[in-house]
């Protein structure tokens, strides 16, 4: 009886009228663990109730308390006929299961019901108490951490970061089965949501033992998601990436005092090799190291899989495309696991014996400790279409097991393929369709620092790293890890651009973050290329190949917009890059969304080129010369307005911002006959080169249209999709989290795929430019973390859900230097220490590693976007042609300007001085802020002043954002996850407003649901919020309506930057914040 | 293309005081986007029309849901489902509340019941003011008269605290209240020049001075109910205009004072019997609940015309009862004079408020 959980309720507020005739309610609350039921005495005719319980004890073990939440149910007393209920709460004990986080839950939590919504309020005490050493129930894992955050939180250092964890649980769905056809759609709902409650409480318990496991005490980036399978069953996964974490003092938590640095830095010291033994020989015996390259040996020797000149390659991968129905052979053997050259296996032997020892090497982080990432290689997807049958036996999910396993072997072996030994900024998503799904799952492919794997303190190591890499850490991740000689696919390589040591490719498509320190020119745009594809109704497996026939030209199409697009903003990298899929019954909606930036180690962009297939015809010319005109003007708009000067480009391309026509490369789309000149070195064509559009493909004309209908956004709006936006370091602290969803009916049936991509180009365009003018009063503003997801629900309907944070900042920036940007970030512990703890943290592996790869001047680094089972698929030859772009005339100009950067870069470190005044700065800047809105805050509060007296404390505010962090904050405490599950439901519809009403309504109840959950546990706010799913099904005729959302996120407590105590201050933080964070009007 | 669903929720309440203004003033959202349209949120923004539109849907669908928690303004601050910066909840409770002056100078003294409710169109089109922002005032008058009939303690500090309202608007739902409950006339042809503020002035000056709550501060209905023991003490001053020396004596006293300060003073001296006999009537009948109804008309009827056609200014009116009042003191027969006092205090105040065009 490991554990003892203690309930009391003390009172309700604001309840529903449950007895017309007096207007009033004798209520009662219920409350239940497990089997175990209390209940309170009736408290008779009120609609503010005070019980006061007694504390109601249950004994569970706490496998239970993992699993189970506790359910408390308020009703009606009735004595003649049943009592009704008003609604239910749940509360997820996991919180109070681990010592760092809240240890008690206690605060006003929503009541709700799925039919009527939030219908008054109840407040709750709950209490754990915890008897025995947890670790040794292995069947609990309570005291693992869990975070969605997918970056180290703040607060805590890394000590170890074990690896990839994943797991899922599947169950019957409980709408679908008999019983459902004679119970209330009320009875209904309840039971799903207590089920989907249970499974993900099951699901987060296995993965912690799975951590433990591994010696980890807690899951960051933790990523979990519902697959509603209809008739074949519910399944509720997860994946994450289980760390050793350890807090920080904290003292050395805060910026201002750097010195405690070093001292923490002695827990790098070998003394703390007891931790060593993390890999492999922990592991269940399923992955462990004898077993984790099934497959991949044998397809070694498979040819090159990117050619694209042979249209026959098609067909080996389309037969490479598995339904569930034809168990597949030798998985993997679409993609290539090329031997690396000599050089590489030598380079990175050492970081492959750790990391391959694992069955996956992925993580679902995407942003590191400085140090962490030493290259990137490029995108990698895959994706499979599946058609699901009914689970069998739900304790032995072994076919979604398998699938998923598929899945994720053919990333690792394309990360193979890229010369990478993991995967970084790993995702998994689904799109379900009747009884066709594909799975998806991207990263991004890169090569870790071997140090981290072994005893790697993600925060400290970067270190000496700094000085042992011979790539600044602002480049370093850049230059390809691939071998020059031996690429997979052909791309067009340039020496850097920063340390000109080293060989980049030409553009940069990542999953992951920005990293802090990365060298960038301007600020960051957000990018997304839509596409939409009709498709023939079908069943079975003619439907099921019929996607997946679809799927690579798509992602080809996705893939060439984005292209576009990145360089008609006269951008390098994509950061953040989600593709989505989503399938429906006559059409396939793809969605890429990304973060472009100007990574000025990569070189200059090239324009867009139109040319007509036919010269001559004088009226196409002139059409030809317009667009071409509205291009260019587009390109230097772009450029002015994202503030894209990159410095080398003016120092060392003198006069030749836009490249001229003549010395522009010729790139051909699908059908080129690039491979030829593949190794052809033409200096000609200088550094610059082009996309050449032909205007006479359709397909051009479309992507054309798509690139010039999307309008930037307008001044004093920026957005992006990933967590910080590049370029932009001040920012104020007002934010606004919000949700929007939008449905469109297409009413013409008989759309053409070009017309049908304009409506979602349209839906798409038109929802950012209404975020702009209702966030107007935010300006200056970005709109971070953008996360759209589309969906297509019904035949003919096409629904995007977008969640994003707009955030204001300063508008005088004066100066973005990077040794300023940690300060903002928020996360400039890791930073911080580095300076302090250089000369006395040196470790002889990392030299070693360093040294080599210092030595492989040919090292090369290649980014590629790599499409599951396409072998063949046309998309990787659109990099081809170009030629290699360095201009080899001034060499000594590039020595020169290495060398400045060499003393730019120690200038950088010799900053600290000139970066805390730049912080006294900041915090006088707060201060000011603060102060700014103390007036009207005494103003309000004399208005609010009656209110207080007669209706009890009012609401602390509660902030949220999808991001890790709170601009002008400290995050001092992670109080728990969140993870909750709602479901609403109501047959009068119009009543409530249409669809739409529906859905606001049960938006802001959610939100509501969250934000009360979050104070109970003591947080001041939510951040890494999610809204994972967003289902919504309507039946007008019927006036029916039904929706479900899950969200996550992780709660928080938060000071403000310039509070150094906790207390005290608070009550100043709520009011300014509420001030501040005051929507648009 | 229709778009079928489109909502945006932020995690602080959205909105702009113009569009809850415009909701409030019961513009449907099609006339609200035309009129943001052509207020030019086109001109400062690059907006299209559907964009407006999409805008202004979300916030009268945020304002439907709010306006259940605005009946009850104290919810506001503690309700979860919304989270709304403390000076919006002012301004949301402040402007919900706030009511058109010509709206409710015709309902103010009618009851407020179903029946006044059904003239609600006929009074939208007589003052212009929409129909469904007539409900909305009515049904804030209502509200607001059912929650604090049955409070104890001072009526405007009531209504404050239950509603959360300004000191301005609190007194004057107080005033709205405190006619609704005496009925009085206020309709009639020869009111209409006076305005609402001029009423509720009116009736502060009357719930301070003539209600039981003047006197005892925990009573129900103190503030709502006028002082049934005080109006039957005015009933003695009878015998200012009955008893002929007094009379006399009072006008001598009035006219001495006067003489000579105001161009008026034959006119004064002339109507002096007239006036007194006029005001001290009023105070007589007051037992009477038809003649509080009438209290204004009989004021305005029996007093201010009178002067109003002899063309006394507001200084000639200021003066006269100032003496008129004053001069009863000396008189050594009439005994009531606390009676008198709390009287006149009143009758001046509220004179001096209505003596205007």
């Amino acid at each position: 009886m490991p554990g003892k959980l203690k309930a009391k309720i003390v009172a309700g507020r604001h309840l529903p009228v449950m007895d017309r005739a007096s207007d009033l309610t004798d209520a009662f609350v219920e409350v239940k663990f497990g089997n175990t039921t209390f209940k309170t005495d009736v408290y008779p005719k009120s609609l503010n109730p005070q019980w006061n319980s007694e504390w109601f004890k249950f004994e569970v073990d706490d496998e239970d308390l993992q699993d189970e939440p506790l359910q408390i149910t308020v009703l009606d007393h009735d004595t003649y006929s049943a009592n009704d209920a008003i609604g239910k709460v749940y509360i997820d004990i996991d919180p109070l299961l681990y010592s760092e986080a809240a240890s008690v839950i206690s605060g006003w939590f929503p009541i709700y019901d799925t039919i009527h919504g939030i219908r008054g309020e109840i407040n709750v005490l709950v209490k754990v108490e915890l008897f025995n050493d947890l670790n040794r129930f292995r069947q609990s894992s309570c005291g693992v951490k869990f975070f969605c955050t997918t970056s180290i939180p703040k607060g805590y250092r890394a000590a170890i970061v074990h690896g990839f964890v994943e797991e899922l649980v599947v169950n019957e769905d409980p709408e679908y089965q008999w019983i459902d056809r004679i119970r209330t759609p009320r009875a209904s709902n309840e039971a799903r949501q207590r089920l989907i409650f249970l499974m993900s409480g099951e699901l987060q318990r296995k993965i912690g033992l799975k951590v433990l496991e591994m010696g980890g005490n807690a899951v960051v980036g933790y990523l979990q998601c519902f697959d509603l399978e209809g008739e074949s069953g519910l399944v509720v996964r997860a994946i994450g990436t289980a760390c050793t974490l350890e807090k920080l003092s904290s003292g050395s938590g805060t910026h201002t005092h750097p010195n405690t640095a070093p001292a923490s830095n002695a827990c790098n010291s070998p003394s703390k090799d007891g931790k060593e033994p993390v890999f492999g020989e922990d592991l269940p015996s399923s992955s462990g190291p004898s077993t984790p390259f099934r497959a991949l040996p044998t397809s070694s020797s498979s040819p090159p899989p990117f050619s694209p000149s042979k249209p026959c390659s098609r067909q080996s991968s389309s037969s490479d495309t598995d339904l569930s129905l034809t168990p597949k052979t030798g998985m993997g053997s679409g993609s290539m696991g090329k031997d690396a050259g000599p050089l590489k296996t030598l380079l990175r032997q050492q970081t492959q014996t750790a990391l391959e020892q694992r069955e996956f090497p992925f993580f679902t982080l995407t942003s590191f400790p400085s140090g962490f990432l030493l290259h990137v290689g490029g995108v990698v997807s895959a994706r499979s279409v599946k058609l699901l049958d009914r689970i069998h036996n739900p304790d032995e999910p072994e076919t979604r097991d398998a699938w998923w396993e598929e899945i994720r072997q053919e990333i690792k072996s394309h990360a193979k393929a890229l010369g990478c030994h993991a995967v970084v900024g790993y995702s998994e998503s689904t799109s379900i369709c009747e009884e066709v799904c594909i799975l998806s799952a991207s990263g991004t492919a890169a090569i870790l620092n071997p140090r981290y794997m072994r005893e790697g303190c993600l925060d400290l190591g970067g270190s000496d790293q700094r000085f042992e890499d011979p790539s600044p850490s602002s480049c370093g991740f850049c230059h390809i890890p691939y071998d020059e000689l031996n690429m997979p696919f052909p791309a067009q390589l340039t020496y850097c651009f920063h340390c000109r040591r080293q060989k980049v490719p030409d553009v940069l498509f990542t999953t992951i973050d920005l990293p802090s320190d990365a060298a960038i020119a301007g600020k960051g745009c957000f990018i997304q290329a839509r596409l939409c594809r009709l498709k023939k109704k079908g069943q079975g497996e003619a439907n099921a190949t019929a996607i997946s026939n679809q799927l690579p030209f798509m992602e080809y199409e996705l893939h060439t917009q984005l292209m576009n697009k990145l360089k008609l903003r006269s951008m390098n990298a994509l950061f953040g890059l989600s593709i989505q899929i989503s399938v429906g019954e006559n059409m396939l909606l793809g969605l890429a969304s990304a973060t472009g930036v100007y990574l000025t180690a990569l070189p200059a962009p090239g324009g867009i080129q139109i040319a007509g297939k036919t010269p001559g015809d004088l009226n196409t010319e002139q059409h030809i010369l317009n667009i071409q005109k509205r291009i260019n003007d587009t390109i230097a708009k772009n450029k002015e307005f994202y503030e894209v000067n990159p410095p080398d480009l003016t120092e060392e391309v003198v006069g030749s911002p836009i490249p001229e026509p003549r010395l522009r490369s010729r790139l051909f789309r699908s059908h080129s006959e690039s491979s030829d000149e593949l190794s052809e070195l033409d200096l000609s064509h200088g550094k610059k080169d082009a996309f050449v559009l032909e205007v006479d493909d359709t397909d051009a004309v479309e992507d054309i249209q798509s690139l010039l209908t999307d309008a930037s956004p307008p001044k004093g709006f920026y957005s992006c999709n990933t967590e910080t936006m590049p370029g932009i370091y001040n920012w104020t602290s007002a934010l606004q989290m919000f949700t929007s969803v939008r449905v469109l009916r297409l009413s013409n049936a008989n759309l053409s795929n070009q017309a049908l991509n304009k409506v979602f180009t349209d839906l798409c365009e038109n929802l950012l430019k209404s975020f702009y003018f209702k966030l107007r009063s935010m300006i200056p503003c970005c709109l971070s973390h953008l996360v759209f997801s589309v969906a297509v629900p019904e035949e003919d309907l096409i629904q995007v859900a977008v969640t994003a944070v707009a955030m204001t900042f300063d508008k005088d920036q004066t100066q973005d230097k990077p040794a300023e940007k940690p300060i903002t970030k928020g996360c400039s512990e890791a930073e911080d220490q580095l300076q302090f703890s250089l000369e006395l943290c040196t470790d002889s592996s990392s030299i070693n590693s360093q040294s080599s790869s210092k030595n492989s001047a040919a090292k090369l680094n290649q980014n590629q976007l790599i499409v599951v089972r396409s072998a063949g698929v046309p998309e990787s030859s659109h990099l081809s042609t170009r030629a290699a772009s360095v201009d080899y005339g001034s060499f000594a100009d590039r020595c020169s300007t290495w060398l400045e950067l060499l003393r730019l870069k120690a200038h950088t470190i010799r900053r600290g001085s000139v970066k805390t005044s730049r912080r006294t700065q900041s915090l006088a800047h707060s201060v000011s802020s603060l102060e700014h809105s103390s007036p009207l805050t005494d103003g309000r509060s004399r208005s609010l002043r009656s209110s207080r007296s007669f209706g009890g404390s009012s609401v602390s505010v509660v902030k949220m954002t999808p991001l890790s962090f709170l601009p002008g904050t400290r995050i001092v405490k992670y109080v728990g996850i969140i993870n909750m599950f709602f479901i609403r439901e109501t047959t009068s519809l119009r009543e409530e407003g249409g669809v739409s009403g529906f859905l606001h309504s049960f938006v802001a109840e959610v939100f509501a649901m969250v934000r009360a959950h979050v104070a109970a546990l003591g947080g001041n706010a939510v951040v890494s919020y999610s809204m994972k799913d967003c289902v919504l099904m309507e039946n007008p005729n019927k006036n029916q309506c039904q929706c479900l959302i899950n969200v996550s996120g992780d709660a928080v407590i938060y000071i403000r930057e310039t509070d150094q105590e906790v207390t005290g201050s608070t009550a100043n933080i709520r009011l300014s914040c509420t001030s501040s964070a005051d929507g648009a009007t | 293309m229709a778009v079928e669903l489109d909502v945006f929720v932020g995690n602080t309440i959205i909105m702009s005081e113009e569009v809850y203004q415009l909701w409030l003033d019961g513009y449907t959202v099609n006339d609200a986007v035309k009129v943001r349209m052509e207020g030019g949120v086109l001109d400062e923004f690059d907006a299209k029309a559907d964009v407006v539109l999409s805008d202004t849907m979300d916030q009268y669908r945020t304002f439907q849901m709010c306006e259940r928690l605005l009946h009850s303004p104290t919810k506001l601050a503690n309700q979860l489902l919304f989270q709304i910066p403390p000076h919006r909840q002012a301004t949301l409770i402040e402007r919900y509340y706030a009511f058109d002056d010509v709206f409710v100078r015709e309902v103010l003294g009618k009851k407020l019941s179903k029946g006044t409710k059904k003239d609600l169109d006929d009074i939208s089109a007589k003052t212009g003011v929409m129909l469904k922002s007539c409900r909305r005032q009515f049904d804030n008058f209502k509200r607001v008269f059912k929650v604090v009939e049955e409070l104890k303690g001072p009526l405007v500090e009531n209504i404050r605290q239950h509603f959360l309202l300004s000191d301005k608007l609190a007194r004057d739902y107080a005033a709205i209240v405190f006619f609704a409950n005496n009925r009085f006339e206020t309709g009639k042809r020869k009111l209409q020049y006076l305005t609402f503020q001029d009423l509720a002035f009116c009736a502060g000056q009357l719930i301070n001075n003539w209600t039981v709550g003047a006197v005892d501060n925990m009573v129900e209905d103190m503030d709502v109910d006028l002082d049934k023991e005080f109006l039957q003490e005015l009933k003695e001053l009878k015998v200012l205009i009955t008893d002929k020396d007094l009379l006399d004596q009072h006008k001598s006293l009035v006219c001495t004072a006067l003489r000579g300060k105001t161009k008026a003073f034959n006119e004064m001296e002339a109507n002096f019997k007239n006036l007194s006999r006029g005001l001290v009537n009023i105070a007589t009948k007051l037992t009477n609940t038809k003649d509080v109804r009438d209290f204004f008309i009989d004021l305005v009827e029996k007093f201010i015309e009178p002067c109003r056609s002899d063309h006394w200014t507001a200084a000639d009116m200021k003066l006269y009862l100032t003496h008129y009042t004053n001069s009863a003191h000396i008189l050594d027969t009439f005994k009531h004079q606390v009676v008198w006092d709390r009287y006149m205090g009143v009758i001046k105040s509220c004179i001096f408020k209505m003596y205007h065009d």
